[in-house]
């Protein structure tokens, strides 16, 4: 009989994995109400060094082509696909499904997440333009990321809600900060270990497990926060989150649990620019 | 008196009998320090204390006029959009943007602000004594009322200490009552702390004002143990002559994080009276937009960001 090797549950900030800086943790539960895992309950300051980490690497995530991010994304898909056991154990441990229903969910999942590498390189040329202006001027518009986003993950599912969540505001050219759902913390953490032996950089993607109304007020009043995805904060406390982020004018959307080039187009910003013809 | 002359013996036999520095202790001790916590009602006091004690520095190659100027307006005011924020304690810069700066702050209500010039072939050193003495002549002559003198590496470490010695005796005269000396040690390059409490000793024997770690051109620059050590020769050196020697630490402190445990170490180390602009400075550029920030959490209780702070 072998002894169990047992894990631990960490955050994901900047590319390492450090436990909460307060120390905390809390009790996950299975489906059937049986002791699963001690994930980290991240504090307001763990937010904070999630941002430190995030704007530090925006610039970087946001200048690499549309091509490479595409390829980056698609690399994160490619090794999801060699974590596939894992995704389906804990899909099943956390909801209580069948395997052949957490395959399901697991397949959908990545699927999803190539799809939305393909959307890379889509964005501009979809969403961008060129308009027509009265003058010597060739005048584009090109959507840009804004920069900052923070995902509140739903909780309609365990692992194809984190993909909803994170996979779009990559493709924008953003950099995410994603707070796991507190139900369904244990596939954002292994996706986060996914990410970490992807070609992603560092800061890229943080995800930080814990509850969502104590962290909420922190996302939403933070100045260096570009965006928030609110699809996994109760309605009433969307409310809240909203009016609170109005200060520095930040982007705060809510989405249907679907995949939608809307998603990324969201969290981007038209930038338009006149160039003189003839000169 | 702590010399009977200044020749290479006496110096010699002066730094020989100075106690020798506990390298582990003083890590650990340093260490210790580091994990004191600090409540809110003392940060806010922390955080203004420290950027009254910032020596605003820009000593790059590429610094331009508007560069300098720019940083004159956000040493006369650090937070435009706050009036409660301190001005920072001096202007530091190259020798031939002294006029510019003085000039700035005395047109824009930085009268009381000092500039500070690093003088003496800075950051090397590696110059005759006539070229350095007319360096920090130049420098006094534009504006400067402190001066920042590196002392001659090489000369320290291959035992020539009457060269060193001799250097700053020379530089403070020329500094007079007119400005205020600065000795930098270039602590990254001394090796070991026994070096830095004795680099210490020598230029406070000399006639340093104040002692300071580093150009910030050397990794690494203020590390904590470092500065405990010259801390504590400052201490020494009060209890055996009654002279008070100010410390400034510079390089690589950029957090406010950092900036308050460098004021934990001057409390617990030089005591509570070095706690001020006249004994305790610190050079840094970028910290300052980090304690405005970290001051800006403290009063709107929510996370600011670099988008409002002046980009440097």
């Amino acid at each position: 009989m072998r002894v169990d090797v047992r894990k631990t549950y960490k955050l994901f900030i900047g590319g390492q994995f450090p436990r909460s800086e307060s120390g905390r943790s809390y009790e996950l539960l299975d489906a059937k109400g049986n002791f699963l895992a001690n994930p980290a309950l991240a504090s307001r300051k763990d937010l904070r060094d999630a941002v430190v980490a995030a704007r530090g690497v925006a610039e970087k995530w946001a200048s690499a082509s549309a091509f490479n991010r595409s390829q980056i994304l698609y690399r994160v898909a490619e090794v999801m696909e060699g974590r596939r056991e894992q995704f389906v154990s804990e899909v099943m441990a956390q909801e209580g499904v069948t395997k052949a229903q957490a395959t399901k969910q697991v397949d959908a999942a990545i699927d999803l997440w190539v799809w939305y590498a393909g959307w890379c390189d889509k964005v501009p040329t979809i969403f961008g333009s060129t308009n027509p202006v009265s003058g010597s001027f060739y005048n584009f518009t090109t959507p840009e990321p804004v920069g900052v986003v923070a995902v509140f993950i739903d909780d309609n599912s365990s692992l194809l809600d984190i993909v909803h969540g994170v996979a779009p505001v990559l493709a924008g050219g953003n950099v995410v900060i994603a707070i796991a759902n507190e139900e369904y913390p244990l596939c954002a953490i292994t996706l986060s270990e996914v990410i970490a032996t992807s070609d992603v950089p560092g800061g890229v993607v943080n995800v930080l497990t814990g509850r969502t109304e104590e962290l909420a007020p922190w996302v939403a009043s933070h100045m260096d926060i570009d965006g928030v995805d609110g699809s996994g904060v109760e309605p009433a406390a969307y409310e809240t989150l909203k009016r609170d982020g109005a200060d520095n004018l930040k982007r705060i959307y809510s989405f249907k649990a679907e995949g939608s080039p809307q998603r990324i187009i969201s969290f981007m910003e038209n930038k338009t620019v006149w160039h003189p013809i003839g000169i | 008196m702590l010399l009977t002359d200044s020749s290479e013996s006496s110096i010699k036999s002066f730094l020989k009998n100075l106690s020798p520095v506990d390298q582990v202790g003083a890590d650990a001790r340093a260490a210790m320090l580091a994990t004191r916590s600090i409540k809110t009602s003392s940060k806010l006091w922390a955080i203004d204390t420290a950027i009254s004690m910032i020596d605003l520095t820009t000593l790059e190659g590429a610094d331009t006029p508007g560069k300098v100027t720019a940083l004159c307006t956000k040493a006369v005011r650090p937070d435009p959009s706050d009036n409660s924020v301190p001005h920072v304690g001096a202007v530091c810069v190259y020798n031939d943007m002294v006029k510019v700066a003085r000039e700035h702050l005395d047109n824009n209500g930085g009268k009381e602000i000092p500039v500070a010039a690093v003088s003496t072939a800075f950051p090397s050193g590696r110059a005759s004594l006539d070229v350095k003495k007319q360096d920090t002549e130049d420098a006094i002559a534009s504006g400067a009322t402190e001066i920042d003198m590196v002392i001659d590496r090489g000369a320290f470490l291959s035992g020539n200490l009457e060269k060193v010695f001799t250097e700053i005796v020379c530089i403070k005269e020329i500094c007079g009552d007119r400005a205020h000396l600065k000795v930098i040690l270039e602590t990254g390059e001394l090796v070991t702390y026994d070096n830095v409490r004795r680099a210490s000793f020598l230029a406070m024997a000399a006639g340093a004002d104040f002692i300071k770690t580093s150009t910030g051109k050397v990794s690494p620059a203020a590390t904590a143990p470092v500065v405990l050590v010259m801390l504590e020769a400052v201490r020494d050196y009060y209890a055996m002559t009654g002279k008070k020697i100010g410390v400034k630490p510079a390089g690589g402190i950029r957090t406010t994080k950092d900036a308050i445990k460098q004021l934990v170490l001057v409390n617990e180390t030089a005591g509570p009276d070095w706690l001020d602009p006249k004994l305790f400075r610190i050079g840094a550029s970028a910290l300052l937009n980090d304690l405005l920030m970290q001051r800006m959490k403290m009063k709107s209780g929510q996370y600011s960001g670099r988008n409002y702070v002046t980009l440097d």
